[in-house]
């Protein structure tokens, strides 16, 4: 069925996350049990049920996470996670050339983690999955205890490959991926921590990861804007186009000390570099304070990136490069989050294989400051002075978690 | 090829130099503070099969070990064997909570300044150290994995038959 | 060729480490605060894994946000 570019772009055309989202999933590995916790000792066996909500700049992205580790015998430990993105979004890259829309993502990942000794070996594997993008990632690692215990290396090796597919609005209104369009991307990371016990309250934590992805890297729904000086509303739009490499390397470092009326303060910092020229730093810092049955945590971050090299919000003319690219993820911007944390430990009575269980909430609220993307909607003129009139696009984000755990 | 061998011969030259108490050496004496608040030395159980245990209540292997050691000391206690739970934190306090929520019979001494801990080269958490009747160090065991008493039970049988 | 040498000669180092030259300056019995769960190097998976992918989505740098070690150093 062939099908012309304009009813493809009809009124509920989809404008979805970009590869961002999608290498997200690829390094946020950690939790999964494909990271060991603590090398020469398994993880405890634990249950975790959260509620997860973002909401800010028109999205809405909200739903559960389940996850279970269990310990099998002496050496092994198992883990598994169900984890959901219900999407709402009528966000302003939606807005631009296409209308809200609702959808869904679920993502399943288990690990097995073995121990012999003072080296744990770890292997996952995450599928990920949307009505038109689909991710495979395959994890492996190492980690080795050394030094009476106070220092731990760990090397870590991670393969993806995605499907990626185009949702097209029927004219019976039904939503089916097109079949003219079928992508795909493959990941490759590679990873080395090490982690040093400095004195009995400073452990020093640090790690290198890079990453290589190759294949259809952009978003199959989104635009760029160029300008059209005198005509219409001054500007127009075309689909983008993305490099079909991208190198990253990223080095961190994460200080965690204990004060002596015990309370932990952390510090950490992270500089990521890529092929596409995109530099940037993240600074947290971190306070967790133990009182009774609570601890409470709260943090500070903040992140600062340039512009990739073939980014910009409004584009001379048609046709200026060779890759051209308006995402947000892609523009040069600062961001500052705030966030507080609480937990309840409390018991269960005559419940005795249950070890602990705890009440969790947690609150972030981003701030995102965007130095050159202005806000423009589908229906925005460019004033009469120049693009420069238009504001600066500003997004402000609540982030919320409440989950129970369960250690048993 | 000569380097490999050099190095083989460094390392098996090295490793003997590594334990701080040997097997088949004296055990050190040390007197230390018991629950009581009286101070208790190792040379009162000579003649008697003695298992010091190194534990700390922020281990979890060690509060797994902890019933485990207490049914041990019930079943053999009466026979001329004794266990001394030896509590390595300079603060008892979390230890003493710990010990009133999950109570054992044997003797516990606190070891505050670390100093048995050092005379014994305790190199892991937790560790277990059987001495015969005439006070010689039979056996060390680092660390706790279910399973672990059948070899501490093995070993503490052959002892008192001696 | 050279690096197999190196290799090697830290194939050999490596056990030693087990009971090393270098003698670990913070015994096991003294890691007490270092097995407070408030020190644990990542206290809930399931919470950090989520807002690394908050970000992840929202900015152009990933990665290298995974640590192992640490705690009580036990068995």
């Amino acid at each position: 069925m062939q099908l012309s570019r304009e009813s493809r772009r009809s009124s509920f055309a989809l404008a979805r996350t970009s590869l961002a989202a999608r290498i997200a999933a690829l390094v946020a590995f950690g939790a999964l049990g494909s990271l060991p916790g603590s090398a020469g000792v398994l993880p405890e066996d634990e249950a975790d049920a959260m509620y997860h909500r973002y909401e800010g700049g028109g999205l809405t992205v909200e739903g559960p996470s389940v996850l279970i580790r269990k310990k099998i015998g002496d050496n092994f430990s198992v883990s598994y996670n169900y984890y959901v993105d219900m999407i709402t979004s009528a966000s302003i890259d939606v807005l631009l050339t296409a209308s809200p829309y609702k959808e869904k993502r679920t993502q399943q990942s288990g690990s097995v983690e073995y121990q012999h000794g003072k080296t744990t070996y770890s292997v996952g594997y995450i599928h990920s999955r949307e009505p038109d993008y689909i991710a495979d990632t395959s994890i492996f690692s190492l980690s080795q205890d050394m030094f009476g215990d106070l220092t731990t290396v760990t090397m870590s090796y991670s393969r993806g490959w995605d499907h990626v597919y185009r949702d097209i609005k029927l004219a019976d209104g039904a939503i089916v991926n097109d079949p003219t369009f079928a992508q795909q991307v493959d990941h490759r990371s590679y990873g080395v921590g090490l982690t040093q016990v400095l004195t009995r309250n400073l452990i020093l934590s640090l790690n290198y990861q890079a990453l290589t992805d190759q294949g259809y890297l952009q978003n199959p729904y989104r635009d760029v804007v160029y300008l059209t000086p005198g005509v219409g509303k001054g500007w127009a739009t075309a689909p983008q186009v993305y490099p079909g490499t991208h190198t990253s390397n990223a080095a961190s470092g994460d200080l965690k000390y204990y004060l002596p009326y015990r309370a932990e303060l952390d510090f950490f910092y992270r500089y990521y570099t890529d092929t596409w020229g995109i530099g940037a730093n993240t600074l947290q810092l971190g306070y967790t304070q133990p009182w009774r049955h609570w601890i409470f945590d709260g943090s500070l971050r903040y992140y600062k990136q340039n512009a990739a090299n073939f980014y910009n919000d409004l584009f001379p003319r048609a046709n200026a490069q060779n890759f051209e690219a308006r995402d947000r993820e892609l523009a040069a911007f600062s961001s500052y989050t705030v966030g507080v944390g609480a937990s309840y430990e409390f018991q269960v009575p005559r419940a005795p294989w249950i070890q602990k269980n705890t009440l969790n909430l947690r609150y972030d609220h981003m701030l995102i400051d965007y130095t050159d993307f202005h806000t423009l909607y589908s229906n925005s003129v460019i004033p009469a002075g120049g693009e420069d009139e238009l504001p600066l696009y500003r997004l402000d984000a609540n982030i919320i978690q409440l989950f129970y755990s369960l250690y048993f | 090829m000569r380097h490999f061998i050099a190095g083989l011969t460094a390392l098996l030259i090295a490793l003997p130099l590594c334990a701080a108490v040997d097997t088949n050496s004296p055990a050190p004496d040390f007197t230390l503070n018991a629950q009581s608040g009286k101070p208790v030395g190792l040379t009162q159980f000579k003649g008697q099969v003695v298992m010091l245990n190194f534990w700390a209540s922020w281990c979890g292997p060690c509060r797994q070990e902890m019933p485990l050691l207490d049914s041990i000391y019930k079943k053999y206690g009466k026979l001329g064997f004794t266990m001394i739970g030896v509590n390595v934190e300079p603060d008892s306090k979390a230890a003493n909570d710990w010990l009133k929520q999950t109570p054992v019979t044997f003797p516990i001494l606190y070891d505050t300044d670390s100093k048995v801990s050092k005379l014994y080269g305790v190199s892991g958490m937790p560790s277990t150290v059987i001495v015969d009747r005439k006070g010689t160090v039979r056996m060390i065991h680092r660390g706790y994995k279910p399973g672990d008493e059948e070899e501490y039970l093995s070993s503490i049988r052959t002892l008192m038959r001696e | 060729m050279r690096l197999v040498r190196v290799l090697i000669a830290l194939g050999l180092l490596y056990p030693l480490a087990g009971c090393a030259p270098i003698e670990p300056w913070v015994k096991p019995y003294e890691r007490e605060h270092l097995a407070d769960p408030i020190m644990s190097l990542n206290r809930d998976p399931i919470s950090s894994d989520y807002i690394e992918h908050v970000f992840g989505t929202r900015e152009g740098a990933h990665g290298a946000t995974g640590s192992a070690g640490g705690g009580c150093g036990c068995n």
